[in-house]
């Protein structure tokens, strides 16, 4: 049930003061190799060396997505690009795209930290563990690979779509264990049943389920629809990648590799800390990376801290599944979307500030985006052929700059509410 | 010898053309021509009038996205076959129609047909070289 029993069983004593060692060496390495942060704790006149409790950590200053875009490509990088092994990136080309690092002890670290959560959910070395996560630039298929053949479970390494096929190498390759979205396993139950298949006579045991919000009655779907015992798992790439925190078999909050990360929660206004249990912003540090460490890097995902012990043995605190974002970024299809991207593709065509409205739904288990548009001169023809050009070509551009497909309906000026300021241009009709 | 066209674009929903055709009138402004191409989701009102820049500001005052392009005016008499021989002409110089619409003025005589062409200057040429009549704004609106 574990993989790592003494650390992920460690006293809590032993791990704080395990903690402190892990941050002080952190924030002197970036103090010494990343300039972002040598400038920043200068300024502030922090000295790592002269840290001597976790909670002075509240002096030093948060790392944000916008930091790590304004040092694109690899200026946050804290060893030599010799040293680096791997690299991530999430997607974007209008220059918000974020790249992250991996040296040789990273990349063991990612899969032992991986294995822990496929542990935790029950998954053995005697497992067929099908991965149908999107390999790429994105952590997420790459992360449970590396964790499960760390393990010694059988990988398929599928990767994302063609559901047919996932389900008929499903059946064919006795699959136990199955890694993808929510949303996705449910899909996979609705294609099932239209294949004819009957989810109870395959092989399947565990589901590992991550990268978008989902909800206890989804899981409860997805456990009977599938006949499986269902855990969510937590990651995100700045911070490493999928294995920063998972459920137990308790399914009962995820347990964070606090050994790894060091743990925050924040009031995303006041940006102080919230009382033991309150909701707030998870603010992670890095305390093992070497390629690419942060420090109190804002996730802007919500969720709160479970602090009593879990009956399963483990220290490492729990927190709940993430309820949210303190920012407008979207999970669509387990991507990550954020409308200032799709507003810099279209002020790219149209040359002038788009007025545009996103709305999100889910039809049979899929997330679905549309963008609304609203045409002004500069994007109108008066020959249809042109004007379903530029419908195409929007779709085109914006499914390069996301990696997800989209819906685009044009619609007539101003007949799109306006906003002042940073008002929500997202209807977001899905119901978890 | 190219006629103006004013074009807009409108959501297929209920009352819009309504909305237009109202205000063309508040303003006494006359549609001598007009057609909409569309599909599920929008489609593109044409319109030939006799104001042209008047009917260009008071819809866009209205909210209205006016886009502003030049057709070809061509008439022929109302007889069976005019049309073919339009064509036939265009089709011999190997120039594609982007789109057409037609009307018969109001004598019944004579039919105006109103293209848009691939390629407008080579259209003018074989069509005068074909010998037929182009319309001229001003004719259009006093016909």
């Amino acid at each position: 049930m574990y993989w790592q029993k003494d650390q992920e069983c460690l006293p809590r004593p032993d791990l704080e003061k395990l903690q402190l060692e892990r941050l002080r060496a952190t924030l002197r390495r970036v103090a010494n190799n990343v300039p972002f942060y040598r400038n920043k704790f200068a300024e502030l006149q922090l000295r790592p060396d002269q840290l001597t409790a976790l909670e002075e950590l509240r002096d030093y200053p948060f790392t944000t997505k916008q930091d790590l875009r304004d040092n694109y490509p690899y200026g946050l990088f804290a060893v030599p690009l010799r040293d680096v092994v791997r690299v991530h990136s999430s997607s974007g080309t209008t220059g918000i795209a974020t790249v992250v690092g991996y040296s040789r002890n990273d990349i063991i670290t990612w899969s032992d930290l991986v294995a822990r959560i496929l542990c935790g959910a029950g998954v053995t070395p005697d497992d067929v563990i099908q991965i149908a996560f999107g390999y790429g630039l994105f952590t997420g298929g790459f992360g449970l690979h590396y964790g499960a053949e760390r393990l010694g479970a059988s990988v398929i390494p599928i990767s994302s779509g063609n559901t047919k096929r996932q389900i008929k190498i499903m059946q064919d390759f006795k699959t136990t264990a199955l890694v993808c979205t929510p949303s996705y396993a449910l899909k996979m139950a609705d294609v099932m049943m239209d294949m004819g298949v009957n989810p109870n006579g395959l092989s399947l045991r565990y589901g590992l389920f991550g990268a978008e919000p989902w909800s206890e009655a989804m899981r409860q779907e997805i456990n009977e629809r599938l006949g499986i015992r269902a855990t969510d798992n937590y990651g995100l790439s700045e911070v490493m990648g999928p294995g920063v925190a998972g459920e137990c078999r308790e399914c009962n909050g995820l347990h964070i590799s606090e050994d790894h990360f060091f743990i925050e929660i924040i009031n995303p206004d006041t940006l102080e800390p919230v009382a033991p249990g309150e909701v707030g912003e998870l603010v992670i540090t890095t305390l093992t990376k070497e390629a690419f460490p942060v420090i109190r890097y804002r996730t802007r995902d919500l969720t709160r801290l479970l602090p009593e012990p879990c009956p399963c043995g483990r220290t490492f605190v729990r927190m709940s599944r993430v309820m949210g974002r303190s920012d407008d970024m979207l999970i669509i299809k387990g991507v990550n979307v954020f409308p200032t991207q799709i507003e810099a593709v279209l002020f790219e065509i149209e040359g002038t500030e788009p007025h545009y409205r996103l709305v999100v739904e889910r039809e049979n288990n899929e997330d679905k985006l549309t963008v609304m548009v609203e045409v002004v001169e500069s994007i109108f023809f008066d020959e249809m052929k042109k004007q379903r050009a530029l419908v195409e070509t929007i779709k085109k551009r914006l499914a390069s700059e996301l990696g997800i497909g989209v819906e685009i309906k044009l619609v007539e000026e101003r007949s799109l509410e306006r906003f002042d300021g940073k008002g929500t241009r997202v209807i977001d009709k899905r119901r978890l | 010898m190219l006629v103006e066209q004013i074009a807009v674009f409108l959501e297929n929903k209920s009352g819009r053309l309504a909305e237009i055709t109202a205000i063309l009138a508040e303003n006494e402004i006359n549609i001598r021509a007009l057609s909409v191409a569309d599909t599920a989701d929008f489609g593109i009102l044409r319109l030939i009038v006799d104001k042209v820049e008047k009917a260009k500001t008071v819809l866009r005052e209205n909210g209205f996205t006016v886009g502003k392009t030049q057709v070809l005016a061509v008439e022929i008499e109302d007889k069976t076959g005019g049309l073919a021989k339009v064509l036939k002409s265009i089709k011999n110089a190997g120039i594609n129609v982007e789109y057409m619409y037609a009307f018969v003025n109001k004598t019944g005589e004579n039919a105006v047909l109103i293209f848009r062409f691939e390629k407008m200057g080579e259209a003018i040429d074989t069509l005068q070289r074909d010998n037929f009549t182009i319309l001229t704004s001003e004719q259009i609106c006093g016909l």
